[in-house]
């Protein structure tokens, strides 16, 4: 009798003892972005989806980690992205907040993160500053830049013999930033840009633009612009004869989900540049398959996967650390190498920046693609050591 | 050669016909609102998300039926414009008595369903839609290359422009239309059936804005926001023209679609307020709009 008692009263404690260690940590990841205006395809609902995929393949629960995961649409503006951050920081109890496309509102969000002293994983925007002069010890930049597109299709497109250039820009940081450093790239190689277009943000008919650039005498059109208005850049061009009349359109930020809303008829042959194609191996292959089923049957772009890869190292940052403290967590972010099926084996530099492959890919055409979703063919792989700004030259004042 | 400003004359004329056919669309779409806010006296929000329903049935007439894009056209317009029929019927008619803002409000509200609706069914980034195989092409006006699709849609647009000006104006039809506007129940008297007229009214306004859309699938994006982004703008054209001018609308559409297109060359960045800022003008100099009678 007093046995089985015992082994009660053990079986108890042992329980409410792992159940103390169980409950340790309590993290909370807010997923901010757009949720329905020209970014919505492609983070959106997508990059919430990743973020709960990330929290059950790190099987948190059983590892003492309890996450919450809330979600906001920021609607491309700063003023609201401010609003929300403070809110989640101040009120709600926020931990991290991930995604953040829209240059204009993340780098609202790096600068109320750093002063909370919470912790920013960026997967969504663009601006290269974000690592830059800007750069924040609380930021981590994940999946691309405007520095590695430039580099990625701007070089490309020079190589092709691509010299004179023609911008048409987004008149917003991202667009002026991808515009500078592209700029950047084809001079060094020995082009000129004979002309610039600002076009307002967003846009729907950009077929005097598209006159103008015709008009210039270059041989590629620069579209540094991203979403919506990339896509009617890229079908007005086709529309207009201007890929037939012998100039080349360089998408500088092309998402697969663009590629869907454009159709391969009009997009085949463009040049683009990504970290991550759902078609590139197994580990995305199968990743992408299960994403696809939650998420109505569409493909991941590398958005959304930054958003999984993002999450997942931040999850075992805090593992490593016991604990959710900003600061540690941050340092062992940093100091850990990345590793997941998406992006591969990666690190987190000083500045932020996360490092990893970056792929020039190809679209397909009609005839060459199987089915829905086969857009890409790739061209080269770009790697980590090239794809993005070297350390010393992004003027980030945490570098010494 | 001599120059303008520094544009040389040919890229001029060719940013004017741009003007033109984006004007085109104004001239649709205003007219639409011009006819409804006329004799509902109804401000329709809904119009941009009957513009979009009309570039999206156009879509899914031809991937779920195979319909073709001329058949959409017709068919299209015709489809959206019963839904117009019926939200009168259910919905707007019950406001007449009431102030304009109720109507704005119901439209407005009926404008966000009806988008928030789409994009929950087919995403932000929008569906590819192609030119019909007899338009695609261009030709090589010397000072541009204009593909046949774009002079089509000025074409097409000014015909239906014309048209509507024309029963309106001119035809019987129309004479009951504009009485009923001016005195709905001395017309009523007379043994014509006002409210029918009305609801036929609202439902013509919602087609045209429909056709609009298909004419836009093509050359834009078919994304439920596709809508929203353009009405901001007609109602500027439509305030500039004069609340329910017929004439006023159609030219002012046309006319500002030139402009715009002017300050696409000349200053860029500020095309997508250019509008705004005659808006402004025109209300501080002329409140009734340029074609707008003080009452």
């Amino acid at each position: 009798m007093t046995r089985i008692r015992n082994f009660t009263l053990a079986a108890v404690a042992a329980t409410l003892l792992s159940g103390t260690a169980l409950a340790e940590t309590a993290v909370k990841i807010g997923v901010l972005n757009d949720r329905s205006g020209v970014y919505a395809d492609l983070s959106g609902e997508g990059s919430v989806v990743a973020a709960q995929m990330a929290v059950e393949d790190f099987k948190a629960a059983e590892k003492g980690i309890t996450v919450e995961i809330v979600s906001a649409d920021h609607q491309n503006k700063p003023d609201v992205a401010s609003t929300i951050a403070r809110q989640w920081y101040d009120q709600d109890g926020v931990d991290v907040i991930v995604d953040v496309p829209t240059s204009s509102a993340a780098l609202a969000v790096n600068d109320i993160t750093r002063e909370k002293n919470k912790v920013f994983i960026n997967s969504g925007a663009g601006t290269a500053d974000l690592t830059g002069p800007q750069c924040s010890p609380n930021t981590v930049h994940w999946t691309y830049d405007t520095w590695a597109l430039a580099h990625g299709t701007g070089s490309a497109m020079v190589e092709a013999g691509h010299k004179k250039w023609f911008f048409l820009t987004a008149d917003y940081a991202f667009g002026q930033a991808l515009e500078r450093d592209t700029t950047a790239v084809v001079e060094a190689a020995g082009g000129e840009v004979v002309g610039t277009v600002r076009h307002p943000f967003p846009g729907s008919d950009f077929s005097s633009f598209l006159l103008q650039a015709q008009s210039s005498g270059a041989d590629v059109i620069g579209l540094a612009n991203a979403g919506g208005d990339t896509i009617n850049s890229i079908k007005q061009a086709s529309e207009f004869g201007i890929t037939q009349g012998g100039q080349a359109i360089a998408g500088l930020l092309v998402f697969l989900t663009d590629i869907h809303a454009l159709g391969l008829e009009t997009a085949q042959g463009l040049v683009l540049t990504e970290s991550f194609y759902w078609d590139l191996n197994d580990g995305t292959r199968e990743w992408s398959k299960r994403f696809a089923e939650r998420h109505d049957g569409d493909m991941p772009t590398m958005v959304q996967a930054g958003v999984y890869a993002g999450v997942l190292h931040y999850l075992k940052a805090v593992e490593a650390t016991g604990g959710k403290d900003a600061t540690a967590v941050l340092a062992k972010m940093k100091e850990m190498p990345t590793d997941d099926p998406l992006f591969g084996k990666g690190t987190i530099r000083e500045d932020g920046r996360k490092v990893h492959d970056m792929y020039l890919f190809r679209v397909k055409t009609p005839d060459q693609s199987q089915g829905p979703w086969d857009y890409y063919e790739q061209v080269a792989t770009i790697p980590a050591d090239q794809a993005f700004r070297p350390l010393n030259e992004g003027n980030c004042p945490l570098v010494k | 050669m001599f120059e303008l400003l520094g544009i040389p004359p040919q890229a001029l004329f060719g940013q004017l016909l741009l003007g033109l056919i984006n004007g085109s669309f104004y001239a649709l779409l205003s007219l639409g609102l011009a006819i409804i806010f006329g004799l509902l006296n109804i401000i329709n929000f809904t119009h941009g998300a009957q513009y979009m329903m009309g570039a999206f049935v156009a879509w899914m007439l031809l991937n779920y039926l195979g319909i073709n894009y001329w058949a959409a056209l017709i068919l299209a317009p015709v489809i959206v414009g019963i839904t117009g029929v019926i939200i009168e019927r259910l919905l707007i008619s019950r406001l007449y008595h009431l102030d304009h803002l109720y109507g704005l409000l119901l439209t407005f509200g009926l404008a966000l369903i009806i988008q928030g609706l789409f994009r929950n069914e087919y995403g932000i980034s929008g569906l590819p839609y192609q030119i019909p195989s007899q338009l695609s092409g261009g030709m090589n006006l010397g000072f541009m290359f204009l593909p046949n699709y774009r002079g089509w849609v000025v074409a097409a647009s000014l015909v239906a422009c014309l048209a509507t000006w024309f029963v309106i104006e001119k035809t019987r039809l129309g004479a009951y239309l504009r009485a009923a506007t001016e005195n709905p129940t001395l017309v009523g008297a007379f043994g014509i059936n006002v409210p029918r007229l009305i609801t036929l009214t609202y439902g013509f306004g919602v087609a045209l804005a429909a056709f609009a859309g298909v004419l836009a699938a093509p050359i834009y994006s078919v994304n439920p926001n596709m809508g929203a982004d353009l009405i901001i703008v007609v109602f500027a054209v439509v305030v500039i023209g004069g609340m329910g001018s017929i004439l006023g609308s159609i030219v002012t559409g046309f006319g500002l679609g030139l402009i715009e297109g002017l300050t696409r060359v000349f200053y860029p960045e500020g095309s997508a307020v250019v509008i705004f800022v005659i808006m402004a003008i025109v209300l501080l100099v002329k409140p009734a709009g340029l074609f707008g009678r003080t009452v």
